[in-house]
């Protein structure tokens, strides 16, 4: 007989898992004390927001489920902003909560909340385990619904005498079997041949790669495809790095914030095969105006996200990997020369001087500075603002990966996110792109970077207010400028140094090359505070 | 234009909050719907009456199957549809209309279950089509109440859900 908690701990260990990123409380305590016995990393964070967000940065680079957990209560709730996160994003999490006792639910006792229920829009699925002799399944079908078909978030919520109680060690069964859920994995044979019909008719193809290339792990099928059939490619925001950006097929990005050349290009395409990409809102504002010009493909793990947002001509569901390397299979060699002379035809912008005539740094030409003394795997961890626009559009790493809160925008991503990509990659070079506002949200978590030893370059772009608020109030409020500024700044350097983190400052033109130097040779962490213009664009 | 689902659920605590949160969270909108259990007990059916057009049914449809306790969901077309729903009216009644209502009950193939001095209590299992009709006869007797069970759908013929 072991206690719930030891099987937990089992069941996590027989799932893989190597990290957990997390925050105790009274609730969570057994698992706590069965964890110690396990060869599992535990990462205590500074609060429980950011250990969903570590587990997902974990995720993104690990390829499998990331691991967070928190106590009852106020330790819950913290974590359902990086559920949210996670869940928009599509990033497989696996959320352990401790719950109050069994015979305490329902009659709202000390941190007691109903947490599956809170989290139930914003989670693949949620359990609440009433008796500890489900444990060893219950994880085992959470990493399953998690890493599976669409990933996402699943939470289980253990209550503490569960975790106490004693229990049989089944096995768990070989195969996990649930009645409701069986994803789709190979695409419809017919469609994938009317895809290829269309393929072959089209003059102007394009492909539109979202963030479910990545989740699929099959950016070297969908830089193959385009190759051999000649199909340039633009991604969306969460689709950066599904090409490389400096291959000769790659665009760069689509939507609000993305460039003018890969927009235009969308716009004159014929055909368009979007591959895990959900056409949001901030990537295609005019859905239908696409779909009167083109035939579209649509290519999704997700039935649903099929005609949701737009309609569809020919609709794949399957695996992207799988469904790739159908289409490879099948398809030959194409040539499109005339309209890839059309494309290279459109003039490139000028790019954008260093320094502006008043003296401060512009950013959109500091970073793809930053970026050519940066490994070409670096892993490059933006948070949410301008300073998000600048790095998508600035990204120009061969082998290296961009992570962002895409769907949700949620500030104070970053760096949380950066540690659990170190966590995951720890020989990998992880740089944290943010602004002094997400940079005031997330700057306790130095400390958990300090304490882990791990290695995250931290760029502070520093205007002293909200960038992006403050441009669209610019633009749609008159220039009413209101509650973004962002006065009192703490002394950044200080910080660094109350953190023990040194930190480099960086506002003028002569010192790029040297402060850059000295940043990125900084052993362990470090912090770049780079001055920019409160006014400064977002494009 | 009413469209007409049967769903398979777990019988499971938490099923009908997901699908209910599914429906207010994205703005769909039902019409009516039943839940109860099957000839496996651990299986639920629902018959969930929404509105909409056929992009949103299909919406509806998507989202449904993608929870994890959602074992199937199947729309039935009208032309197979066999549905019923069973409504309990208490309509004011003294003793010059009791006749009255006695014949439109009887006429419709409804029961009078309960009388009190003033009241009559009327028992209808129907379509929604024929159960409008009825409240419409009773409805000059003055209706103190109704209650309705939503409807159940099954499919015509030997076609079944599984």
């Amino acid at each position: 007989m072991i206690t719930g908690a030891q099987a937990l701990v089992q069941a996590l260990e027989r799932e893989g898992c190597e990290v957990i990123f997390g925050y105790p409380g009274v609730a969570i305590c057994p698992f706590y004390d069965a964890l110690t016995a396990s060869p599992i990393r535990h990462i205590l964070v500074r609060q429980e927001q950011n250990a969903g967000h570590a587990a997902s940065g974990y995720a993104r680079i690990r390829h499998k489920a990331g691991v967070c957990c928190a106590t009852s209560g106020p330790g819950a709730t913290n974590l359902i902003t990086a559920l949210a996160t996670a869940y928009m994003d599509s990033i497989p999490l696996v959320a352990i909560t401790g719950q109050v006792s069994r015979d305490m639910l329902g009659r709202d006792v000390f941190q007691e909340v109903d947490i599956t229920g809170a989290t139930e829009p914003f989670t693949k699925h949620s359990y609440l385990i009433k008796d500890a002799n489900d444990i060893p399944r219950v994880v085992q079908e959470a990493f399953y619904i998690a890493q599976t078909g669409r990933p996402g978030p699943v939470l289980i919520d253990v209550p503490v005498d569960v975790q106490m109680e004693e229990c049989q060690t089944p096995e768990p069964p070989k195969h996990v079997h649930i009645r409701g859920y069986k994803p789709t994995v190979t695409g419809h044979a017919a469609q994938v041949k009317r895809t290829l019909e269309a393929i072959s008719e089209a003059e102007r193809p394009l492909i539109c790669a979202g963030g479910g290339v990545l989740l699929a792990n099959a950016q070297p099928e969908l830089v193959e495809f385009a190759e051999k059939t000649q199909i340039p490619v633009v991604t969306t925001m969460m689709g950066i790095g599904a090409i490389a950006p400096n291959h000769p097929l790659a665009l760069g990005m689509i939507g609000n914030y993305g460039s003018t050349r890969a927009n235009e290009v969308l716009l004159k395409a014929d055909l368009l095969i979007l591959i895990g990409a959900r056409v949001g809102d901030r990537a295609v504002r005019n859905p239908d105006v696409l779909y009167q010009k083109a035939k579209i493909v649509h290519i999704d793990v997700d039935p649903a996200e099929i005609g949701k947002n737009m309609g569809t001509h020919i609709p794949i569901v399957g695996d992207i990997h799988t469904v790739l390397n159908q289409l490879l299979s099948l398809t030959e060699p194409l040539t499109h020369t005339q309209w890839l002379e059309e494309i290279a035809s459109i003039p490139k912008p000028y790019p954008p001087a260093l320094c502006h005539k008043d003296g401060f740094l512009n950013p959109k030409a500091l970073l793809p500075q930053i970026f050519a003394r940066l490994a070409p795997n670096a892993i490059v961890v933006a948070d949410v603002g301008q300073n998000q626009i600048w790095a998508a559009n600035a990204y120009n790493l061969a082998q290296g990966r961009f992570l962002t809160s895409g769907g949700l925008g949620t500030m104070g991503y970053s760096l949380p996110a950066a540690m659990g990509a170190k966590a995951a990659a720890p020989k990998r070079q992880v740089v944290c792109i943010c602004g002094d506002g997400s940079f005031q949200m997330m700057l306790n978590e130095l400390a958990t970077a300090r304490q882990n030893d791990l290695d995250i370059k931290i760029i502070v772009m520093r205007n002293d207010c909200l960038g992006l608020v403050r441009e669209y109030q610019k633009r749609f409020y008159a220039g009413n400028f209101t509650a973004v500024h962002l006065h009192a700044l703490p002394h950044i350097q200080t910080i660094g140094l109350a953190y023990g983190i040194p930190a480099f400052l960086l506002s003028e033109q002569e010192q790029v090359e040297p402060v850059l130097e000295k940043f990125l040779q900084t052993t362990g962490s470090a912090i770049l505070e780079i001055i920019i213009r409160p006014d400064e664009s977002s494009r | 234009m009413k469209h007409t689902l049967s769903v398979l659920v777990e019988n499971q605590s938490g099923v009908l909050s997901r699908i209910a949160g599914l429906f207010s969270r994205r703005g769909y909108n039902i019409e009516s719907l039943n839940v109860g259990a099957t000839e496996d007990p651990t299986i639920s059916r629902m018959t969930i009456v929404v509105n909409g057009d056929d992009a949103i049914i299909e919406q509806v449809e998507k989202q449904l199957n993608k929870l994890i306790n959602v074992i199937k969901v199947k729309s039935i077309a009208p032309a197979e549809l066999i549905n019923r729903e069973l409504i309990l009216v208490k309509v004011s009644a003294g003793h010059k209309e009791r006749g009255e209502i006695s014949n439109i009950t009887q006429i419709m193939g409804a029961h009078i279950i309960d009388i009190s001095r003033a009241t009559l209590t009327v028992e209808f299992c129907n379509t929604p089509e024929q159960i409008a009709i009825l409240l419409s006869l009773l409805r000059p007797y003055n209706i103190r109440e109704t209650i309705r069970t939503g409807t159940v759908a099954i499919e015509q013929g030997s076609t079944t859900i599984k």
